[in-house]
């Protein structure tokens, strides 16, 4: 097997070379042009005199929660769209399509229908309000729930591809075997769509935690509560773009960082 | 790809054709850009309708936006023809990078005041209950303009506020107070008159303290300097001022 890959080289065809360049470059100049204008030498000064940290802490942790909550909820959901295909196609077309829609919404129109449905007022909220005297908007729960709004939708995509690409007959066979419904989950659909899922939680967390127009309409900005790390760095670049490339690329370097680790951990612990 | 590249050369046609020979009474034609902060939206544009009935065939693109961001694009190569910002800070921005044709002009000022849903739930009086933990409280962020009208106001009058959210723009404070999320916002006398019915607006004599003063220069780098210009005399004169008085604003000058 290894041999004749080795024969094939790359099996890519040359005139593929040059799309794929452009893109590659596409998506990265941007980048370099940004971390052109990082000012290194104020670089330590900036850190230490703003409150990166407490932005960046905020931001981790409700990017991780959001990733968890689509987790939970998300794969439960993609299982179930996978197996729809016993349903009429158009609640299933209907159903595909609902997931989508907040990949759809402009961010902010998403944050205005948070705070219809969980706002004080909200067709939820009010009650929430009202009989626990919960207000969610404005405080750090809101920032996990309009990240997982608009990122949630990239992991059920993910997980529910992986799903319909998986061999169902493993999971008769294990049916076969006598397994209940709910360890074939477990012990084999499960580690069978494992990549799927951990792709989907990695584009899940890269966009929670880039998340802007949701949060800053819903959950608000307040330091140390509502300020999430794309919340300073567009305040920031307003008075001093400076700061705002520096808290971009402190973004950049850990999001970066905690991806490459979370995936090492997850594939090698899955491969092992 | 080949129909980007010919609508490219559509618009580059469009702006090139010489316009004023369908206009025997106006020297200027074309089309400019004009960056204007968010404040003035829909304003700006009655002002170009008027404009556009003694000067037909010329085309007038508005880019509304924060007064600080709209300033940063210029300085970074936007290519606008005339810049209307809703602070001295933001118009110097442009003038230290010598791209504003001339001393800007300040034209018209406004007012800080308290908007509060419809009906007013929350019971707000006046400026003091911005120090009331228990309502809930917008106020821009200090890094935008009426942050920093925000922050001068507060410091006069030694009241310490206590905002749930700092906002980017008062767009977002105004739709937080028509959701009734938020008890009040301090925002200015032009945004409350342009909310509509779902916001209104109390007065508060300590604005008097912050009046925002509103800035315009043509933009230097213009290809178009004399239907900017045109555009800029036309804003200044009684068809313009009626228009941005209408609409709330204070005329200086």
């Amino acid at each position: 097997m290894a041999d004749l890959r080795e024969r094939r080289g790359s099996g890519i065809p040359g005139i593929l070379w040059i799309p794929a360049g452009i893109a590659l470059a596409f998506l990265v100049l941007p980048l370099v042009a940004l971390i052109g204008q990082v000012p290194w030498a104020q670089l330590g000064q900036i850190i230490a005199t703003s409150d990166i940290g407490q932005s960046l802490g905020l931001s981790l942790g409700c990017g991780i929660a959001a990733t968890a909550v689509s987790l939970v909820l998300g794969v439960p959901l993609a299982w179930v769209l996978a197996r729809s295909s016993d349903w009429h196609p158009a609640i299933r077309r209907t159903l595909r399509a609902l997931v989508i829609v907040p990949l759809v919404l402009p961010p902010v129109v998403g944050g205005v229908a948070l705070l219809l449905l969980l706002g004080r007022h909200g067709l939820i909220g009010q009650f929430l309000n009202s009989w626990f005297n919960i207000q969610l908007p404005f405080t750090t729960p809101a920032v996990i729930i309009s990240e997982a709004f608009v990122a949630m939708p990239f992991l059920v995509l993910a997980v529910e591809g992986a799903l319909r690409a998986a061999d169902r007959r493993l999971e008769d066979a294990a049916e076969t075997l006598g397994a209940s419904r709910w360890m074939i989950f477990r012990r084999v659909t499960l580690p069978l769509v494992a990549p799927g899922v951990v792709a989907g939680a990695v584009l899940c967390f890269a966009r929670a935690l880039g998340e802007f127009g949701a949060t800053i309409t819903f959950a608000g900005n307040f330091p140390g509560v509502t300020r999430t790390m794309p919340i300073a760095a567009y305040l920031a670049l307003e008075t001093s773009p400076p700061a705002a490339y520096v808290i971009s690329l402190v973004l950049l370097v850990v999001s970066v960082g905690v991806l490459f680790a979370l995936r090492d951990r997850w594939v090698s612990g899955l491969s092992s | 790809m080949t129909a980007i590249a010919t609508s490219v050369l559509a618009l580059a046609g469009c702006a090139s054709t010489p316009a004023a020979t369908t206009a025997p009474k106006t020297s200027v034609s074309g089309s400019i850009v004009v960056d204007a902060a968010a404040s003035l939206t829909g304003i700006f544009d009655e002002i170009a309708t008027d404009f556009k009935k003694s000067h037909p065939g010329v085309t007038i693109t508005f880019n509304y936006g924060g007064s600080s961001a709209l300033a940063t694009s210029i300085v970074s190569g936007a290519p606008v023809d005339l810049f209307a910002s809703a602070s001295p800070a933001t118009m110097k921005t442009v003038t230290d990078a010598n791209l504003a044709k001339g001393t800007p002009t300040t034209f018209v000022s406004n007012t800080l005041e308290i908007a509060v849903p419809a009906g007013n739930p929350g019971k707000i009086t006046g400026l003091a209950d911005f120090a009331d933990a228990s309502k809930k409280i917008a106020i821009c962020a200090p890094e935008v303009p009426c942050g920093a009208a925000a922050v001068a106001v507060f410091a006069a009058t030694g009241i310490k506020d206590k905002p749930d959210t700092l906002v980017p723009d008062v767009k977002t404070a105004l739709t937080q107070v028509s959701l009734d999320e938020v008890d009040a916002a301090l925002v200015y006398h032009t945004d409350v008159l342009a909310a509509g019915s779902k916001v209104q607006g109390i007065a508060f004599p300590e604005a008097q303290k912050a009046i925002n003063n509103y800035l315009i220069a043509p933009i230097s780098s213009s290809k178009n300097l004399a239907l900017a210009a045109a555009f800029e005399t036309f804003i200044l004169g009684k068809d313009g001022t009626a228009v941005l008085k209408r609409a709330g604003f204070t005329i200086i000058g």
